[in-house]
């Protein structure tokens, strides 16, 4: 699992740097390679599924970053590379925080099972105890609905997100202030 | 929008009924068979969406509904929230089910516990959505401009 250590490293490193450089194409690279760790990771936890969309939205996410810098303008021009005092105590805690996540993230890596045995547990227990604990013959709605509620809750709020998002940017005409003015 | 030939009209009237029927059983069969809230709402918007290409709509009317897809489809999401909430009810926790409310005998319609009414509340969340999301893109082109 030190691999796994590695990418961690390496996706805190690249988080900063997207957030602290001052080129905004530097930046969206650096996004890229946030992303594109994640999706190694997926695959180093046997989730190819994952790893696929993962990749998939890193992509057109780089791109549209990429398409719109080159459009527009690609230097930040609210980061100032002088120190300055006040900064001193957000980077404490940055570090802090940094910290304390690969410590958590390397209790829980530690409880993964070795490499080269079957990751399936969880599956299993889902097909075995589905019907008994859930009452529903389909093990599908049992697995999305009971066991993974959380996820589904998540996808239903994707939705939703994407549902508002349509009908904000697709309204035609948008609501008229009182002197006939239109506010959109 | 405008309406499409009177062979489409015809069809369309057969079709759309069974497309929601079918879509309101495949929401109410989630926990028994393939299927589920999303791909019934898919289903249930499908016929709406269907009706108003083939007949297509006035403004107001579209507007309308617009509005009221837009609501309905909220009420659905407080809906899904909720009856996760209800865990609580029972001193459990978010999304507890069958410890609360039992699973019924499997294989019948009113079994296991809040996954009937959950699916339920999917599928008029997707397909209120997803047909306000038709409106908006589809149809607000041509009417909604004013």
């Amino acid at each position: 699992m030190v691999e796994l250590y590695v990418l961690l490293a390496a996706m805190i490193i690249a988080a900063l740097v997207a957030i602290e450089i001052r080129d905004l194409l530097a930046a969206a690279v650096a996004l890229g390679i946030v992303g594109f760790s994640v999706a190694i990771m997926f695959i180093l936890l046997q989730a190819p599924d994952l790893a696929i969309v993962q990749i998939v939205v890193e992509t057109l996410t780089v791109v549209f970053f990429a398409a719109v810098i080159l459009r527009t303008t690609n230097v930040d021009g609210t980061i100032s590379g002088a120190f300055r005092r006040e900064m001193v105590f957000p980077a404490a805690v940055y570090g802090m925080f940094c910290v304390l996540f690969l410590i958590v993230v390397g209790r829980a890596l530690a409880g993964l099972p070795s490499f080269g045995s079957p990751t399936m547990l969880v599956a299993g227990q889902y097909i075995a105890l589905g019907l008994e604990r859930t009452g529903a013959a389909n093990v599908v709605a049992a697995i999305i609905l009971d066991f993974r509620g959380y996820d589904t809750l998540g996808e239903a709020t994707v939705l939703f997100t994407a549902v508002v998002g349509v009908l904000t940017i697709a309204r035609r005409g948008g609501r008229k202030e009182k002197n006939g003015e239109d506010r959109s | 929008m405008r309406g499409m030939s009177p062979i489409v009209q015809v069809v369309a009237r057969l079709l759309a009924g069974m497309l929601f029927l079918f879509g309101t059983y495949v929401v109410l069969h989630g926990h028994l068979t393939p299927g589920g809230g999303f791909a019934g709402g898919v289903l249930i918007a499908a016929s709406f969406i269907l009706m108003s290409l083939a007949f297509g709509s006035v403004a107001q009317t579209e507007r309308n509904s617009y509005t009221f897809s837009s609501v309905v489809e909220s009420l659905g999401g407080v809906l899904f929230v909720s009856l996760a909430l209800a865990g609580y009810v029972g001193g459990a926790f978010f999304f507890q089910n069958a410890a609360v409310y039992g699973t019924g005998t499997p294989l019948r319609l009113i079994s296991s516990g809040i996954i009937l009414p959950a699916n339920i509340a999917i599928g008029i969340k997707v397909g209120a959505g997803l047909f306000a999301v038709f409106l908006a893109l589809g149809a607000s082109r041509f009417v909604m401009k004013d």
